[in-house]
């Protein structure tokens, strides 16, 4: 057996060791050397997985050698590496980001446990996107929030140990849901395997214990992708947690919560029953479309820059959810098109907010004024972003929006699209309040923000360091190129969708 | 060059141009040397298409795919490379005014506004070569977001008030009602191409096709139809070559070029004539004509009176491409040409007589054709274009228009464009007059030439320090004696005058161009 064959296991094998080995070390430079090594190691397998799951299909690994149903198999598909992709690029990025963010955000005593939190939120989730095992991907969800409730707790700001607080009530009770869930399925099939569990579902599907079982799935879950008006755990924890983490969290917890209802959903339950059924739809439309309208004007209010973007946040979660209720092979396209385009646009946005917290030490909207002219790259980075988010064409957002407004059209759901585009413009009021402030408001010399750090004069903010300029514009760059050459993400997002919607569950690909 | 190349080279040469005048931020007379040449460059690469496409030959480039089924594409068909050529012709002139006015008005941020008043032109080519409506569709928006920083160019804040409606408007509209229009047609008809005689036929009927239309018609908020209009009056605190581009060069005739390409291209004449439910847009356009004009009656600041006074010429290409006669289409075309050579004359007037004498309003012009005649006349000559009188272009158009509509059994557009050339002729000939008849008024002059005068009612242009805007000035003791605006103004206000006369006197070519629209094949 050569390394190759163990690549599914390696994606999250290599932070979770990382993150011991940081602690162990206990030196701030060699913890951030190792994390960094491991992240774009385990980049570079999903790369590979990817490359193999689309030439060959569906991978499967048995953990240990015992083979499924008995053992826990680690089972890859197509939507699977390609959110595992996503989530370790991003964590890459992310530590190239750290060092010098943190700096200025965490004190120096928890450098090093901050490293091995954000390895362990990187296993976590690269866990939940490679499991076959519903059990095994609660654990991996667990080891994920438990770390980031971590990571939020060591902002600088106090009131991120309130919000810390909040997010662990929250995501447990989540959690607790998820797991009531998966045991009354556990009760009903005695199997704990993905596909097993499909395969047995059907023949109990009209009994009350299995429907419990969804719905405390599904509510545990919308819990964690912060569904509206499941969210109020976010705008908090994002505002406060250091930047370098609502990067994270923004950019691949909230994706990756929406890729494990999809999975239980659509693998599991099988669209037929849950919508059919459970009318899921039912639950799920009205809600995404109340979490996409009222998240957005409440964005529109906010004067906290991290904490509008994490309005958007839950705006545009209501966008993915808007796809998974139209059940149709456009709609989920438009849902894992998003999941992957919004976290590089959400990614970015928040990374130049991250630049912007570290030359100034503040995010409120007041201290942005002409930081156009003192940091023209990092601004730029977020005004592109944000047209992004807008989705204006040749950016990622663009694309999105098309296939969001086509499945709507397809349905022939005319006040859907009236709803998306006029949350698009909505985004427009949001993103250019901060356009007007940064470029054409005189900075105000007596407003010095004094949060943390010592206070630099507004005469004096240069452009961000290259270590944090170069990971957003990375990101700007993919906004861009994914804006422009589609073919990768429609083509996977298309084939995911299609496998998914296909037959029933294990066609594969 | 093969005929893609040349496409090619029209879409790069403004954004190659664009870097170079980055570059060159810290040295202007360098900077200003690049944008002139490569404007001057700009029409050796349009114009050669004129001979193949007017042969029946139909250009193509493709850049690459976006979408599964939907290509960045561009072809040159006939009223494309019309627009094209009015843009290429016009860039050379507008940075000619421009480099004058910018520097006679000491603005700040000279390199910004090149860099994006290159990108607009190179965006205004995209929409004009555009091979489908995805394709014109982005070069739209571009044209949109590259405009926005020359409109609030002053940067205070009433410029980023009006900014705020410009972008509001625009973008709204387009993301709002153009954006579902396009995939509305995407899912009806498949394909997004332009092809003649349209491809809707037999996809779409009843009172959907009025409903299409209507989110087309107004999602292209740029051709500023009526009421979705406000933007461009808002737009007007920008500096005056930016008006001039706004109005004459790229942005409104990128609407009005939109509008007209959807109906002949994408709904086709032949579903436009048989669905009654599309009819409601001759009386849109003949409304938006009439009210635009009498709004235009009424204004005493000249740039909002040229401002009004294009939305109601808008009307007129809208209304004369409703029509859908052969005669009338060709009468559309010709007055995107025609409008935007006289508009952008009257709008480089009005920003000559605010450099050389700050006068904004039509109330203070009294006279002025003796201090300055090279501007007036020019002036004149545009403003009688406007109205429709030859020798000048606008007769041209109007002639075509009136045929269509005759052709076409229309008594309706016949009427409107009647009543709105006397509305034209009550706005227009008094200014003439009171420039070259009436004695200047010594009270208004001197007002006019105080420094610290307050702006007037709908207050245009602000200078940065009144004193020190006027190198034309000779003596500052007599406020009478200001005369003629900076050479360069004049030459580019010549320029683009003659381009009026031209056009009625050579018609050939455009008229080839415009007629060959509506021929099969």
């Amino acid at each position: 057996m050569n390394l190759l064959d163990h690549l599914p296991v390696l994606a999250v094998i290599l932070p979770l060791l990382a993150a011991p080995l940081c602690v162990l070390v206990g030196r701030e430079r060699i913890a951030w050397l190792i994390s960094l090594t491991a992240a774009v190691a385990s980049a570079v397998v999903a790369a590979l997985l990817l490359r193999q799951v689309s030439n060959t299909g569906s991978l499967s690994y048995a953990l240990g050698g015992w083979s499924p149903p008995w053992g826990i198999e680690y089972r890859v598909d197509l939507l699977g590496g390609y959110v595992l992709l996503l989530v370790t690029v991003i964590a890459a990025l992310v530590l190239c980001y750290a060092r010098r963010s943190i700096e200025r955000e965490v004190i120096a005593a928890r450098r090093v446990n901050f490293y091995a939190a954000l390895l362990l939120v990187q296993a976590g989730l690269a866990g939940i996107t490679v499991t076959g095992d519903a059990f095994n991907l609660f654990v991996f969800l667990e080891i994920a929030s438990l770390a980031s409730y971590a990571l939020v707790s060591m902002g600088s700001d106090r009131r991120a140990l309130s919000a810390a607080f909040n997010y662990l009530v929250m995501g447990t009770i989540g959690a607790t849901f998820i797991l009531i869930g998966i045991g009354f399925l556990y009760m009903m099939t005695g199997t704990l395997n993905m596909q097993d569990l499909a395969a047995r579902l059907p023949a109990v599907a009209d009994t009350r214990t299995v429907q419990a079982g969804f719905a405390f799935l599904t509510v545990g879950i919308g819990l964690k992708l912060a569904l509206f008006p499941l969210h109020q755990w976010l705008p908090n924890a994002y505002a406060y947690a250091p930047s370098v983490v609502s990067v994270l969290l923004a950019a691949t917890a909230t994706k990756v919560a929406v890729y494990a209802l999809i999975r239980f959903v659509f693998s599991l339950f099988g669209h037929d029953w849950a919508f059919a059924t459970m009318k899921l739809d039912l639950v799920l439309l009205p809600l995404a479309i109340a979490g996409v309208l009222i998240s957005s004007i409440i964005a529109v209010y906010q004067c906290d820059l991290k904490r509008l973007l994490a309005y958007s946040s839950v705006a545009q979660i209501g966008y993915m959810l808007m796809g998974i209720a139209i059940v149709s092979v456009t709609g989920l396209t438009a849902t894992v098109l998003h999941l992957f385009n919004h976290a590089l646009m959400k990614g970015a946005l928040f990374m130049a907010l991250g630049a912007v917290m570290y030359r100034i030490g503040s995010v409120q909207l007041k201290d942005m004024a002409g930081l156009g002219q003192r940091m023209p790259l990092t601004m730029a980075a977020f005004v592109i972003s944000g047209l992004s988010l807008v989705g204006v064409p040749f950016t990622v957002g663009f694309v999105s929006k098309w296939y969001l407004v086509l499945a709507a059209l397809e349905q022939g759901w005319w006040w859907l699209v009236a709803v998306i585009l006029a949350s698009s413009l909505i985004a427009l009021i949001y993103i250019w309040r901060v356009v007007e402030v940064a470029y054409f408001q005189p900075p105000r010399p007596s407003t010095m923000p004094s949060t943390i750090s010592s206070p630099i004069p507004l005469s004096r903010v240069e452009e961000a360091p290259l270590s944090l300029l170069l990971p957003t514009w990375v990101l700007v760059a993919a906004n861009l190129y994914f804006g422009i050459d589609t073919s990768l993400s429609v083509g996977i997002a298309a084939a995911a969708a299609r496998s998914l919607l296909g037959t029933e569950l294990g066609a594969g690909l | 060059m093969t005929a893609p190349m040349l496409i090619l080279a029209a879409l790069l040469l403004p954004l190659l141009a664009a870097l170079l005048i980055g570059l060159c931020h810290a040295r202007p007379q360098l900077r200003d040397a690049i944008c002139l040449a490569s404007a001057l460059l700009l029409p050796l690469l349009v114009l050669p298409l004129v001979e193949p496409v007017l042969a029946g030959d139909r250009p193509s480039l493709m850049l690459g795919q976006l979408l599964p089924g939907l290509d960045i594409r561009f072809e040159v068909e006939p009223l494309g490379l019309l627009f094209a050529a009015v843009a290429a012709l016009l860039w050379p002139v507008n940075t000619l005014y421009s480099i004058g006015y910018l520097r006679a008005n000491r603005e700040a941020h000279q390199t910004r506004f090149y860099i994006c008043f290159a990108v607009a032109l190179s965006s205004t080519l995209w929409v004009a070569y555009a091979g489908n409506l995805l394709t014109l569709f982005i070069g739209y928006e571009l044209l949109t977001l590259s405009t926005y920083p020359l409109v609030v160019h002053k940067g205070d804040r009433r410029s980023i008030r009006a900014g705020r409606v410009y972008l509001g408007v625009l973008l709204a509209s387009s993301i709002g009602l153009l954006l579902p229009a396009i995939l509305w047609t995407w899912h009806r008809a498949g394909t997004l191409d332009f092809v003649p005689g349209g491809i809707l036929a037999g996809r779409i009927d009843g009172w959907l096709v009025g409903a299409l239309l209507l989110l087309f018609v107004y999602g292209i908020g740029k051709a500023a139809l009526l009421p979705i209009h406000r933007w461009l009056p808002a737009a007007m605190v920008a500096p005056t070559p930016v008006s001039a581009l706004l109005h004459a060069v790229a942005v409104v005739k990128a609407g009005v070029f939109t509008i007209v390409k959807v109906l002949l291209y994408v709904f086709g004449a032949e579903l436009l004539l048989h669905e009654a439910s599309s009819h409601w847009l001759l009386y849109v356009a003949g409304f938006s004509i009439l009210v635009a004009s009498v709004i235009a009656l009424r204004q005493d600041n000249l740039k909002l009176r040229l401002a009004y006074s294009t939305i109601s010429q808008l009307g007129y290409v809208v209304l004369a491409a409703a029509i859908l006669a052969p005669l009338s289409v060709a009468g559309a075309a010709l007055h995107i040409a025609a409008h935007a050579f006289g508009k952008i004359t009257l709008f480089f007037a009005a920003g000559a007589i605010y450099t050389a004498a700050h006068k904004t309003r039509v109330s203070q012009l009294n006279g002025i054709g003796r201090q300055m005649p090279w501007t007036m006349v020019a002036f004149s000559i545009a403003a009688l274009s406007i109205i429709g009188v030859p020798p000048t272009a606008g007769f041209l158009s109007k002639w075509y228009i009136l045929m269509g509509a005759f052709e076409a059994e229309q008594m309706l557009p016949v009427l409107v464009v009647v009543i709105s050339t006397l509305l034209n002729a009550g706005y227009f000939i008094p200014i003439i007059y009171v420039a070259f008849f009436k004695q200047a008024d010594k009270k208004a002059d001197k007002q006019a030439g105080n420094p610290v005068e307050k702006p007037a009612v709908h207050p245009v242009d602000n200078p940065v320090d009144k004193q020190a805007v006027n190198p034309a000035r000779t003596s500052i003791d007599e406020p009478d004696s200001h005369g003629e605006a900076p050479r360069l103004m004049l030459l580019a206000m010549v320029a683009s005058a003659s381009l009026t006369l031209l056009l009625f006197l050579f018609p050939a070519l455009p008229l080839g161009l415009a007629t060959a629209i509506m021929e099969p094949g």
